[in-house]
Formats: C-alpha cells, sequence, structure tokens
C-alpha cells in the first residue's frame, strides 16, 4: 500500500520537554487508523505538526504521491493540499448561519480576489442541502451555528470538513461530549469517510476506538510504543503497563 | 442558487443612500451658494468634513468590526491624504501666485526659475530653498490624486505584510500600529521632513485657479464630493461585507485559527482589507483637508485615532451605518461641547464647564458602552420588531 502520509523521525520539545521523540508514522490511502495514547502522549502535539501548526524540531512529514515534505508549507497551504482537522472542542462560526459555515468550507478557490469575486454556482445550492442532510441540520440551515446545541456544532463541523473534501482526515476525540446515539451515528460516518479517503482518530474511549474496528497506534512519551489490531496492543505488556493498568 | 442582488439582502444600503441624499439637497438648499442662507458657509464646512470624518468611520469598521483588527493608526491614512492634494493645492496656487509677481519682470522667468521661486516660497518657512523630492509631483494634478491613494494603499501594504506575517495580533498589532502613526508624526514634526515640519500645509481651502469663486460655493461643491465618496464607498464597504468574502472575514475575526485550517490564506485577506480601508481613509482625509483649510503633523498623533475607534464603538461596529451614526453623532456633540457653546452646569460649590468636562463624559460613555450596549447606538435598530428576523 502506497503511503498517503509518511511521517518520519520527526521530534520537537517545547522548554527541553521533549513532547515528539523520533516518531514515525505511515497512512496509506483510504486507511482507518485509530491513535490512542495516555495524556501527554504526544497526540495532539502529532496533529499540529501534521498540520503545519507546530514546526518539529527534525524529521520529516512527507505528503501524496509526490512525496512534498509539508513542513515547509502554511497551515492555509497544508489545508488546500487535502488535510482537513477536526477539533476537539467543536469550532464553528457561531454568528453565521449554518449555510454560510458550509459555504465558506466547500472546496473552492481560496484566494483573496477570488472569493471576493464569487458568486453561487447551480450547484452550490444543492451541495450544501445534501451535506447539511448528510449530518442531519436538514431543518436547521438558515439558524446561526451559535444557537445549535453542542452535538449539532460537532455535526456542523464535519459537515464543514466533508465540504472541504480533504484526503486525509485528522479528527481530534470525536465522541467527546456526544451521548451513546451520537457516538453509533459517528462510528457509522467516520467508518464510511474512511472508503474514500484516509481518516485518523484519535481518541480516549477504548470502547470507541473498538467500535471503529481499525489498525491501532499507540504512543507513549511521544513516540510509538505498539501498533496493530486493538487486541494486538491490549495484550502487548508494555501497553498494559503505560496505558492500561493505571 | 438563486440570490438576490446585495443592495435588497443587505438592508442598510438604500436608506443609508436615502439620508444622504436627502441630506446633502437639504443642506445645499439652505446655503448662502445655492439656496435660503440659513447655513453659513462655516457650517457647511463643518457638514462637509463630518461626512469624510463618517467615511473613515466605515473604513475603520471594516478594519474593526469586520476583521477584528483595533488599529489605532487609521488617521495616519487619513492625514497622508490629506498631504498629498495638499501638495498640489499650495505648490499649484504658490505658484500662480509667485507667475503674477514675476509677470511684472521686464524678461519673463523660466520654467526653472518659477520652480525655484515656488520653491522658495513654500520652504523659506523651515530654512530651505529647493523643492525636496517628495513633491516631485506636486505640480501635476493628476499625479497627486493618483498618490492620494497610492502612498497610503502602499504604506498599509507594507505595514501589514510585515506585522501580519508575522501574527502579530491582537493589542500587541493596536500597538504596533499605533506606533506608525506616532512614528509618522514626529518624522513630520522635523523640519527637513519635506513637508514643512510642523507648519504642515496650509490655505488648502483655496482652490487654484477658483479664486474668483469664492468659498460659499466651493464649500458645498466639497459637501458633495464627500457625500458622493461617503455615498460610493459605502456601497462598496457593503457589497465586500455581504458576500462569502464578508463571511471569510467575521471567521477570521471570530477564530483566525480556524479558517487557516479552512485553507483560507488569512494574511492574504487581512492584507487586502486593511489595504482598501487605508485607501478610502486617505480618500476622506483628501477630501477633508482643503475644507479644513490647513494640515499638519499633529493631526497624525495617535489620540485622533483613538478618537476614530471610540466613534465606532459607540456608533456600534461590525455594522457599516453604526460606524456613520458613531462619527456623525459624536463628532458633532464634540465641537459643540468644546467650542464653548454648551451652557455651563452650576453645581453647588462648583460649576461644570464642558469645554472641560466633556471628554470626561466621552471617556465615560465609551466605557459604558463598551461594558453594557457592546451593540452602540446601532443597537436600537435591533430593538425594532421588523428588523428583528434577520440581522
Amino acid at each position: 500500500m502506497s503511503a498517503l502520509l509518511e511521517v518520519s523521525g520527526v521530534s520537537v520539545s517545547f522548554d527541553g520537554f521533549r513532547a515528539i521523540n523520533d516518531l514515525s508514522f505511515n497512512i496509506g490511502e483510504c486507511e482507518l487508523r485509530a491513535v490512542i495514547g495516555p495524556n501527554g502522549a504526544g497526540k495532539t502535539t502529532f496533529m499540529d505538526i501534521v498540520t503545519g501548526k507546530t514546526r518539529p524540531d527534525k524529521g520529516q512529514v512527507l505528503w501524496g504521491e509526490t512525496s512534498k515534505s509539508l513542513l515547509k508549507m502554511t497551515e492555509s497551504q497544508i489545508a488546500r493540499a487535502g488535510v482537513g482537522r477536526k477539533f476537539q472542542r467543536p469550532t464553528v462560526f457561531e454568528d453565521q448561519t449554518v449555510e454560510d459555515n458550509l459555504i465558506m468550507a466547500l472546496k473552492a478557490n481560496r484566494n483573496p480576489f477570488a472569493v471576493l469575486a464569487w458568486r453561487p454556482a447551480p450547484v452550490t445550492g444543492a451541495r450544501v442541502t445534501e451535506l447539511a442532510a448528510e449530518v442531519g441540520l436538514s431543518d436547521h440551515i438558515h439558524r446561526q451555528a451559535g444557537q445549535l446545541s453542542h452535538g449539532q456544532k460537532q455535526w456542523l463541523e464535519i459537515g464543514m470538513l466533508l465540504a472541504q473534501e480533504p484526503r486525509l482526515l485528522l479528527v481530534d476525540e470525536p465522541a467527546a461530549g456526544m451521548t451513546l446515539a451520537e457516538r453509533e451515528l459517528t462510528t457509522a460516518l467516520l467508518v464510511r469517510l474512511a472508503q474514500t479517503r484516509a481518516v485518523v482518530v484519535v481518541e480516549h474511549d477504548m470502547d470507541f476506538v473498538r467500535r471503529l474496528n481499525c489498525k491501532v497506534t499507540v504512543l507513549h512519551q511521544g513516540s510509538v510504543l505498539a501498533e496493530g489490531s486493538l487486541d494486538h496492543v491490549t495484550r502487548n505488556p508494555d501497553v498494559i503497563e503505560v496505558y492500561l493498568g493505571r | 442558487m438563486t440570490r438576490t442582488p446585495f443592495i435588497l439582502r443587505n438592508r442598510s444600503v438604500l436608506p443609508v443612500l436615502a439620508v444622504l441624499t436627502a441630506f446633502t439637497i437639504a443642506v445645499t438648499l439652505l446655503s448662502h451658494a445655492y439656496g435660503s442662507g440659513v447655513i453659513p458657509t462655516s457650517m457647511v464646512k463643518v457638514l462637509g468634513k463630518t461626512l469624510c470624518l463618517a467615511l473613515a468611520a466605515v473604513a475603520m469598521d471594516l478594519v474593526w468590526g469586520y476583521l477584528g483588527i483595533l488599529s489605532l493608526g487609521q488617521m495616519a491614512f487619513f492625514a497622508f491624504g490629506g498631504y498629498m492634494i495638499g501638495q498640489w493645492l499650495m505648490y499649484a496656487r504658490t505658484e500662480d501666485i509667485v507667475a503674477a509677481s514675476l509677470a511684472q519682470n521686464p524678461i519673463p522667468p523660466t520654467p526653472l526659475e518659477l520652480q525655484q521661486a515656488t520653491a522658495n516660497q513654500i520652504f523659506g518657512v523651515v530654512g530651505s530653498a529647493d523643492l525636496p523630492t517628495t513633491w516631485a509631483f506636486a505640480h501635476s494634478l493628476p499625479l497627486q490624486l493618483m498618490l492620494v491613494v497610492a502612498a497610503p494603499g502602499l504604506l498599509a501594504l507594507v505595514f501589514g505584510w510585515l506585522a501580519f506575517r508575522s501574527r502579530v495580533n491582537g493589542v500587541y498589532l493596536s500597538i504596533l500600529t499605533q506606533a506608525m502613526t506616532l512614528a509618522l508624526a514626529l518624522w513630520l514634526f522635523q523640519n527637513d521632513s519635506g513637508f514643512r515640519g510642523n507648519n504642515g500645509l496650509s490655505g488648502l481651502q483655496n482652490l487654484p485657479g477658483l479664486e474668483g469663486v469664492g468659498q460659499a460655493k466651493v464649500s458645498v461643491w466639497f459637501l458633495w464630493a464627500s457625500a458622493a465618496a461617503l455615498g460610493l464607498c459605502y456601497v462598496l464597504a457593503a457589497w465586500i461585507v455581504s458576500g462569502k468574502f464578508g463571511s471569510v472575514i467575521r471567521a477570521i475575526r471570530d477564530d483566525e485559527t480556524r479558517v487557516r485550517f479552512l485553507g483560507y490564506p488569512v494574511e492574504g485577506f487581512k492584507l487586502l482589507v486593511f489595504t482598501l480601508a487605508a485607501m478610502i481613509t486617505a480618500i476622506a482625509g483628501a477630501l477633508y483637508y482643503p475644507q479644513a483649510g490647513i494640515i499638519n503633523p499633529a493631526e497624525l498623533m495617535p489620540i485622533a485615532s483613538i478618537y476614530l475607534a471610540v466613534w465606532v464603538a459607540i456608533g456600534g461596529r461590525g455594522r457599516l451605518y453604526g460606524a456613520i451614526i458613531g462619527a456623525v453623532v459624536v463628532s458633532l456633540l464634540s465641537s459643540w461641547f468644546t467650542g464653548g457653546r454648551a451652557p455651563d452646569i452650576a453645581l453647588p460649590g462648583y460649576v461644570i464647564k464642558w469645554v472641560d468636562w466633556w471628554q470626561v463624559a466621552l471617556g465615560l460613555s465609551f466605557v459604558l458602552v463598551t461594558l453594557f450596549a457592546p451593540k452602540g447606538i446601532a443597537g436600537i435598530f435591533d430593538l425594532m420588531p421588523a428588523r428583528k428576523d434577520k440581522a
């Protein structure tokens, strides 16, 4: 399997603290992967590095068929290259409508002058309706995003990610703050999304990870401790020691 | 997906244009030059200048209310625009005067002699007789008009590029903009800056070649020009903030990081709005100072830009008509209270003189508006039931 994202030998420290230590990690095209690890294992820092928010001290992050380095690109260039990121806390633009939020996220030319000259295409409305339906917000298209419930905001953010049409989706703790029913819907959605793109889910919740039924990477102190199926890694004595044993 | 034209989508455009037109016609009909003369020429000038301040406030609202950058250096662009038009006004008029006096000589002056005599006349006051390179275009109205938007636009572009690229944000960016205007002011105060030091440029109310027309008419012309500029720029600003572009810049205001992860080049958007606002502000300044008659470096002191922010906050930021309301109401009240015409309030044992206490009252009302009415005066419109359905 050809790698879509290839992270090799990456290290980063903040004020002497090694958040990521010689981390290597590959994601293939259309792969679903769960990343677990105790607090401070470097899960969020790993996402920050891939999305360009944090620059590593050393190592390489290569992207796509041409193995382009993401390290020289800005956050917005990386996002345009096809890396989408879902934050832990739902971040939608609260004083704008669901429709405005989705239109902003739709894949289109992001150049300021192009945005200034932007006109809705004939398909724009249909695309927005379709996306809103997919995340269960059909009845709320013209509502302000700030009026939505916590769960609905999570869904809107997922809808915005879909609108971006990323090739790799990084999802930070999607189950946080969701009801059981919402979790099941989210699991189903993530599994379905992974059929057409790569999805990396960072999660604390073991039940949620089990339901994803995918390859699991365990991070500890900034590097990969174990990798494999959930059953495989949970039998690993090191993993039991640092994570599950606590 | 069908969309109504933005003029109808943005409900404030037509009312603002209607009020502006009615105001301009009313002032014209009450002026000395074209009507009954109820409004004296000095008052026409005050009203015309107020329209220019309102235009600067609209630009400030674009930068602060919509993009979220509290720029405390906007009036640098305003004064910059004034200096650019002032150069031509002063040069052309001085040249006319010098040419008239030299015409009595037996030998007519050569163009070089005329230029040197003009330069000597303008710069004698700062002990120089040469025309600085900054005045290279001063002889040409079209070139100086171009500089009115180009020079402040370039300043904003360079400053913005340096600041936004380094991701300077929030209060640090505000301090930086304030430092910019202060630095420009201090530079202009020097006699060898090429802009006549603290004397500034004067006699700007006299239009070269139109001395015979008289200030009564000229003041009304400038009122028309100011109203036209305000109307056009209001429509432009409303168009900018109404579509997807407006959506993106409000998103940058609310959560810049998230917008980056959506793939938008945030710096490019900031730079575009900041530069455009600087150009609009410069146009306002270029119309203001010929009505004021004089410009000097004190106009660039940070306090002027802080006032602009106060007007926009009191009027209601994040909506363009709020900026106009704030600028008009507060600046007219300010000149009334500080003009010595407001009646003093006699308290037992103390007399409140408005000339002294107006600043205190203004500062207090700024604090109160920020705390209790963040939508400002324009928030009143939200209380009207017809407007409640859609902001």
